[in-house]
């Protein structure tokens, strides 16, 4: 009986249930994260050896500052003072005192040790958690010690890789067309670079008018237009060998060559019979074939990153627009319809967008839109821009600018801006002379 | 003994009966809410648009020809002494006026002036003021036993709420906090379901004992890589916003509380 009673008090008593509270987080913000790039440890036997082959005092700090500055570059991250530092490199390196770092509002550190072992440079790097007090990475790479800068590139790939979710664009080239002289008579050189403007180098004499220069997505190949004898000649050029052929020599205006995604042909255009159309060439046995065939003018053809698709523009609905279409020639679809004239699209390595260069009411813009011709975003504005360029991940443009000449004719400079798809991280990438046309390799270390 | 008990419980009775009749519930009667009164704006103009209607033009034309016939068939009306103006002044006085009143009307530039809208406000002052000020006067009392009763309510919302979730304003406060502390990577594919749902267990003051990701398992899956950068972002966050902007009172509702970090909406727009 007792227990009956029990069991109905049991059930009368008032239940407290907690129902598991749920906060929905929809927002953030994209404030650049704040970095600690301490300076790589390095020992004193090491140093020596560095001073005498690099002139280098201290290549741990060289490293960390090529780090620190990619980093800035990318205006995503933050890299704080190395002077509010508190933590020496070589303890940071085995342990960090992770409440020295939080303390300057670090959140996450790269440390490492530079050695140098059997005539080699032997960088090892961690990437730590400040907030979570964990190791999040830890690599280590042996080259030789020229080098040393790609080293430098190289880690800030991977820390850029581990902190965003997506591949960086550090180890990289930038090929372009360096400019001298006044505006009227031009010496056009074929020229490379480091992504950062390092260890540039002239690839031709300036005997020639050199043209559009592209990478190749798969390998260090490039392709250019040259005019020889007043002839548009298309030429292979091998980055690490120095090797150069003719693919061919074709008649009337050549536009822009470019790779295939899978590297094996070039597709352009070249007007034939007086007409203007898209064609690719296979790059094994030379065979040209016809794409487009339309008595509009079509020209600067790009692949889509898995070789389906080819964008382009063409003037067949009375204005130049840009174009999409199967990679046989179908299917011609116009996808920019805004106001102004539309060029030079160029299909992103992630495939999601198509960068353009826009004329409208006198000015020159850079935009992306998405492959169907939606979300159309202007990201730059000026006087003079064009021939956007993809850094291999996607998420930035390099583009060339140029500048107003005064009544005199002087004045005139074209120099090389980058852009990210924000549109706000927009700088000037220094080279040694005036620049144009340029185009971004893909990963080096991939 | 047994009379003793019989009094005490007829006393006993009476007493509950008495106590039972005035209690207020049982004494008050039902409340007599006034009918509502649909109130119609309308734009007053100084002369009306609207013609003389010839249905009322006929109808007051019959009537004056009564009246008319009336006073025919009377006898010649008395002659009525002067009287003092302070004078209250005769039911036939008082037809008298209204006569005039009526022949006034018959002048169409008056008769426009007269039929002029006006709004519902005016009529109701026309017809009783003082009801409509006793109105007011009811609905304050009948508006004041409604407070109390919402008062009732809401304390015992108060209590409920105990048991449910965090109040708007409470939510916002944690939102608006970890928005600031949560920095985004920006690299995340925005096609991919980029929801992290992390449970976390707080102290009273809304520091962290313990956190959890809730598919921990999604972090090592193949093609996932995204969702480790984005949880350890999450993370990030709530280490970095620590102590949680929670409310003051009520920690049991809220020590144990799961944040879903969606980035979708930030990475797409």
């Amino acid at each position: 009986m007792l227990f009956r009673y029990l069991v109905i008090l049991l059930i009368l008593l008032p239940i407290k249930v907690f129902a598991l509270i749920e906060v929905d987080i929809t927002r953030g913000n994209l404030n650049p994260l704040p970095v600690a790039v301490s300076p790589l440890a390095i020992d004193k036997k090491s140093k020596e050896n560095f001073k005498k082959i690099l002139k280098k005092i201290n290549l741990g700090l060289e490293i960390s500052k090529i780090v620190e500055n990619n980093l800035r570059q990318s205006g995503l991250f933050n890299p704080l003072n190395k002077e509010a530092f508190l933590q020496k490199p070589d303890i940071a390196n085995l342990k960090p005192r992770f409440e020295d770092w939080n303390l300057i509002k670090a959140q996450a550190l790269v440390t490492g040790k530079v050695t140098f072992v059997d005539e080699k440079l032997r960088v090892e790097f961690r990437l730590w958690d400040v907030l979570a007090g964990k190791e999040m990475m830890a690599l280590a790479f042996t080259t030789v010690p020229s080098n040393w800068r790609r080293v430098g590139h190289i880690i800030t790939d991977k820390v850029y890789e581990r902190l965003t979710g997506e591949k960086g664009y550090f180890d990289t080239r930038i090929i372009y067309i360096s400019e001298e002289g006044p505006k009227t008579n031009r010496i056009k050189k074929l020229a490379i670079m480091d992504q950062d403007g390092f260890n540039n180098k002239f690839l031709t004499l300036g005997n020639e008018l050199v043209l559009t220069p592209r990478f190749s997505p798969t390998n260090q190949m490039v392709t250019y237009l040259s005019y020889f004898r007043n002839l548009p000649r298309v030429y292979l050029l091998d980055i690490e060998t120095g090797m150069q052929e003719v693919v061919g020599d074709f008649p009337g205006m050549t536009f822009a060559p470019r790779f295939s995604p899978d590297g094996k042909k070039i597709i352009m255009s070249f007007a034939k019979d007086g007409n203007s159309d898209i064609y690719t060439m296979d790059l094994e046995n030379r065979i040209v074939e016809r794409i487009s065939n339309h008595p509009s003018i079509d020209t600067s053809p790009s692949y889509s990153p898995d070789g389906k698709y080819i964008t382009f523009n063409s003037d067949r609905s009375g204005y130049q627009q840009i174009y999409i279409m199967s990679s046989n020639g179908k299917n011609v679809k116009r996808i920019s319809f805004g106001n102004g004239l539309y060029g030079t699209p160029v299909w992103s390595p992630r495939g999601d967008l198509i960068a353009f260069t826009k004329l409208h009411k006198g000015k020159f813009y850079i935009g992306v839109m998405r492959t169907d011709g939606t979300g159309e975003r202007l990201l730059t504005e000026n006087f003079y821009q064009e021939a956007p360029s993809w850094s291999p991940n996607g998420r930035v443009l390099i583009f060339y600018r140029e500048t107003k000449t005064n009544s005199k004719g002087e004045g005139f400079s074209a120099k090389l801006w980058s852009i990210d798809l924000t549109g706000y991280n927009e700088k000037m990438v220094e080279t040694e002379t005036d620049a144009s046309d340029p185009s971004w390799s893909s990963l080096l270390s991939n | 003994m047994n009379r003793n008990v019989v009094i005490s419980f007829g006393f006993h009775t009476l007493l509950v009966i008495i106590t039972a009749m005035s209690l207020p519930f049982l004494a008050k009667k039902p409340i007599d809410l006034p009918p509502i009164i649909s109130v119609e704006l309308i734009q007053i103009t100084d002369k009306t648009n609207i013609p003389f209607a010839p249905k009322a033009k006929k109808i007051i034309e019959k009537i004056k020809k009564k009246e008319k016939k009336l006073v025919s068939e009377q006898a010649p009306p008395k002659k009525i002494k002067k009287q003092k103006p302070d004078a209250i002044p005769l039911p036939d006085e008082k037809i008298e006026k209204i006569k005039k009143i009526k022949d006034e009307k018959q002048n169409p530039e008056k008769v426009e002036t007269e039929i002029k809208q006006i709004s519902e406000f005016e009529k109701k002052e026309l017809f009783d003021t003082n009801s409509i000020a006793a109105l007011i006067d009811k609905s304050k009392t009948e508006s004041a036993e409604t407070n109390k009763k919402l008062d009732k309510v809401t304390q015992n919302q108060d209590k409920e709420m105990d048991f449910g979730g965090l109040t708007l304003s409470e939510e916002d406060a944690l939102k608006a906090q970890i928005f600031g502390c949560w920095s985004i990577p920006l690299g995340l594919p925005f096609n991919e379901d980029l929801l992290v749902r992390i449970k976390l267990q707080l102290k009273p003051d809304g520091s962290i004992i313990r956190t959890e990701i809730l598919d921990h398992a999604r972090m090592n899956k193949p093609g996932q890589g995204f969702y480790k950068v984005l949880a350890e972002s999450a993370l990030r966050a709530i280490k970095l916003c620590q102590p949680l902007r929670v409310p003051s009172t009520g920690y049991e509702r809220w020590k144990d509380m799961q944040l879903n970090f969606d980035a979708r909406e930030m990475l797409e727009g």
